[in-house]
């Protein structure tokens, strides 16, 4: 038992709550939702410390014992995630400060983001199925309201697509819990993976295993990506950016734990359909970052390619494998924040997101510029970015399971990243300044802090990798030891 | 307004909605052991206030009632939470509850139980979540 362990859900929980009752205090809820995102990567940076010491830290609630009870597990995978989800969160909350506007933020914009926040921490740390369908209910709810905030016309067009299309796929989550739970008894997932292991995963199993894959794929925008590019470019900058950041992530950390803890016996069926469906969400994500003129869209297909390359390493299910996807799951958390805040600032100056009728930004923003520049740099993993081991470990990993053709694939589309980044910073950026200062539509004032503090991380995480090696290499050592994760929660010797 | 002739809905309601109230605490209160709770206890008093917006106005019922029900179910849930937290100060899990027997004056020995807290909190959140639904479908002028 550590109670520790439920403060990173509750804490915004609380915060919010109190937001709704100031909600004219906008100052105050400034300060409150910084306060909170800080008071979670601070408690669980303490947590990570108790993992790497002590082992994975579960809590009861209630003082249920799991299998009965509802139980929270903080592994040092979701601690990781955890601690990357509060300083992507902060710096969006910098950002969304000067951008968001008055109106936003008078109808409830902050709460409601620590609320999509409490979603995607509680996703990362439940112990059992349904819990997670619970989490992602209420990181759901959070995003359709923050998506439609504002009801400008292109918002709720998206909107309705965006609710339509998770709806589909909650209904098919609950179908596929049900399928789980009739065939096995259980959905705490140290159990499942018990009783998975002693049935034998047969083909009705695996069958339940690829609905499950579908309706994270949803979720995560792996291969059933087509609503992404809308969804993500409708809202405001701040919102889109957290959208890229964690909600795909939280898609992909369910595919993880599922693949890894539970339906890890037949990875010749679903880790083989996991790549292959990598590998087409790669290629098809990067045609479509090649081929549009607008910022925003490109910038969308670069998010659904992330989602293939990170599966990819899931797919090779080796120990560098996973050690290249967790670090560039990391790795992509924080880039692709930054390569949104970087592009809704593009916009956000000039009022129009069409490459053609940019240029030559750099001359009145060269800060700006060059840390685009960095940004594209790392996206496409360039050393010595944060991209670059991630990148590399993944492909070796799937050279080492032996599909060469999905490490190709994945280095290919690597190119076409690079080429689709830099095709909007050599326009954007270079060339004939076209505009001038005094016709741009706002300042970059206060905009460049939460900028660059990613732009720092990226660099810093580049460069210092060694510091968090060790703690990667114990979330690996738990997705490739089940029986780690079992013991934990389920204490040694557990009845399947 | 114009005045519509609903004087048979007016007097049952104003009897009705006394013995929803009452029906909805009773409820509340029998959930510790039997059927029941903050959950149904909270929509069957939610349903009186509906059925008060129905017969009177929403307004004339707003000009009465002068809460915004997005700040009850916002502390609904603070309770709700807080007694999880509550929880902590003792050092046992999260969301823990404990019982006792005391002697009341009126009562008599009456077993209190700090799960009704965590249900006052589940019922106001309820109230204020079916009222503020209501309301914004309801009135959409």
């Amino acid at each position: 038992m550590n109670n520790f362990v439920i403060l990173p859900i509750i804490i915004p929980v609380i915060i919010g709550m109190v937001m709704i009752i100031f909600r004219k205090q906008i100052k105050l809820q400034r300060y409150l939702s910084l306060v909170a995102m800080a008071a979670v990567g601070i408690v669980t940076i303490y947590l990570m410390l108790q993992i790497k010491s002590e082992g994975i830290q579960t809590l009861h609630l209630g003082g249920w014992v799991a299998p009965f009870g509802v139980t929270m597990v903080v592994d040092m995978l979701a601690a990781l995630l955890i601690t990357t989800t509060s300083i992507v969160a902060f710096c969006c909350l910098l950002y969304a400060f000067r951008t968001i506007g008055k109106e936003r933020e008078q109808f409830y914009f902050y709460p409601l983001f620590l609320f999509l926040i409490t979603g995607v921490i509680g996703s990362f740390m439940t112990g059992d199925v349904f819990n997670l369908f619970v989490c992602f209910e209420v990181m759901l709810v959070a995003s359709y309201v923050l998506i439609s905030l504002g009801g400008t016309k292109i918002q709720l067009r998206e909107s309705i697509k965006y609710i339509l299309i998770n709806i589909l796929s909650s209904f098919l989550f609950l179908v596929a819990i049900a399928f789980l739970y009739a065939m096995t008894g259980t959905l705490n997932f140290a159990h499942l993976s018990l009783r998975v292991a002693e049935v034998g995963q047969g083909g009705l199993m695996t069958t339940v295993a690829i609905l499950f894959l579908i309706v994270f794929s949803l979720k995560a925008g792996l291969f059933l990506f087509f609503w992404l590019p809308g969804a993500y470019s409708a809202p405001p900058t701040a919102i889109s950016a957290i959208f890229a950041a964690l909600l795909t992530k939280v898609g992909i950390y369910a595919i993880v734990r599922m693949f890894t803890l539970v339906f890890y016996h037949e990875p010749e069926v679903t880790h083989l359909f996991i790549g292959i469906l990598a590998a087409i969400t790669m290629i098809l994500g990067a045609v479509g970052a090649v081929a549009f003129w607008d910022i925003k869209r490109i910038l969308t297909y670069n998010v659904i390619v992330g989602v293939g390359f990170i599966l990819a390493g899931v797919a090779s299910f080796t120990t560098v494998g996973m050690t290249g996807a967790l670090y560039y799951l990391i790795h992509d958390m924080i880039v692709k924040a930054l390569i949104f805040l970087l592009g809704g600032t593009v916009i956000y100056l000039t009022g129009t997101s069409n490459l053609r009728d940019l240029s030559g930004l750099i001359r009145l923003h060269p800060q700006l510029g060059w840390m685009f520049f960095i940004a594209a740099l790392s996206l496409s993993g360039i050393p010595p970015l944060s991209g670059f081991l991630g990148k590399l470990f993944i492909s070796e990993g799937t050279f080492e399971a032996g599909y060469f053709w999905l490490g190709a694939i994945g280095l290919f589309t690597s190119l076409m990243v690079l080429y689709s980044i830099m095709k909007v910073f050599m326009n954007a950026f270079w060339g004939y300044t076209v505009i001038k200062e005094e016709e741009e539509q706002g300042t970059t004032a206060g905009l460049l802090l939460p900028i660059g503090i990613l732009t720092a991380l990226t660099i810093a995480l580049g460069i210092g990798i060694q510091a968090i090696h060790a703690y990667v290499d114990l979330a690996v050592e738990v997705l490739m030891n089940p029986s780690i994760y079992i013991e934990a929660v389920l204490g040694l010797n557990p009845k399947p | 307004m114009k005045e519509p002739n609903d004087i048979i809905i007016r007097s049952v309601a104003k009897v009705a909605v006394v013995i929803i109230f009452t029906f909805a605490i009773n409820l509340f209160i029998s959930g510790h052991h039997y059927p029941g709770g903050g959950f149904i206890g909270g929509l069957a008093f939610a349903s009186a206030v509906i059925l008060l917006f129905l017969t009177f106005d929403i307004e004339t019922v707003r000009k009465n009632i002068p809460l915004d029900f997005k700040v009850v179910a916002a502390i609904g849930v603070l309770i709700a939470v807080l007694t999880g937290v509550g929880s902590l100060l003792f050092d046992v899990p999260f969301l823990s509850q404990s019982f006792g027997y005391f002697n009341l004056p009126v009562f008599g020995k009456t077993e209190l139980a700090t799960a009704v807290l965590f249900d006052i909190g589940v019922a106001l959140a309820v109230i204020g979540t079916a009222l503020t639904i209501i309301m914004s479908i309801g009135d959409d002028r």
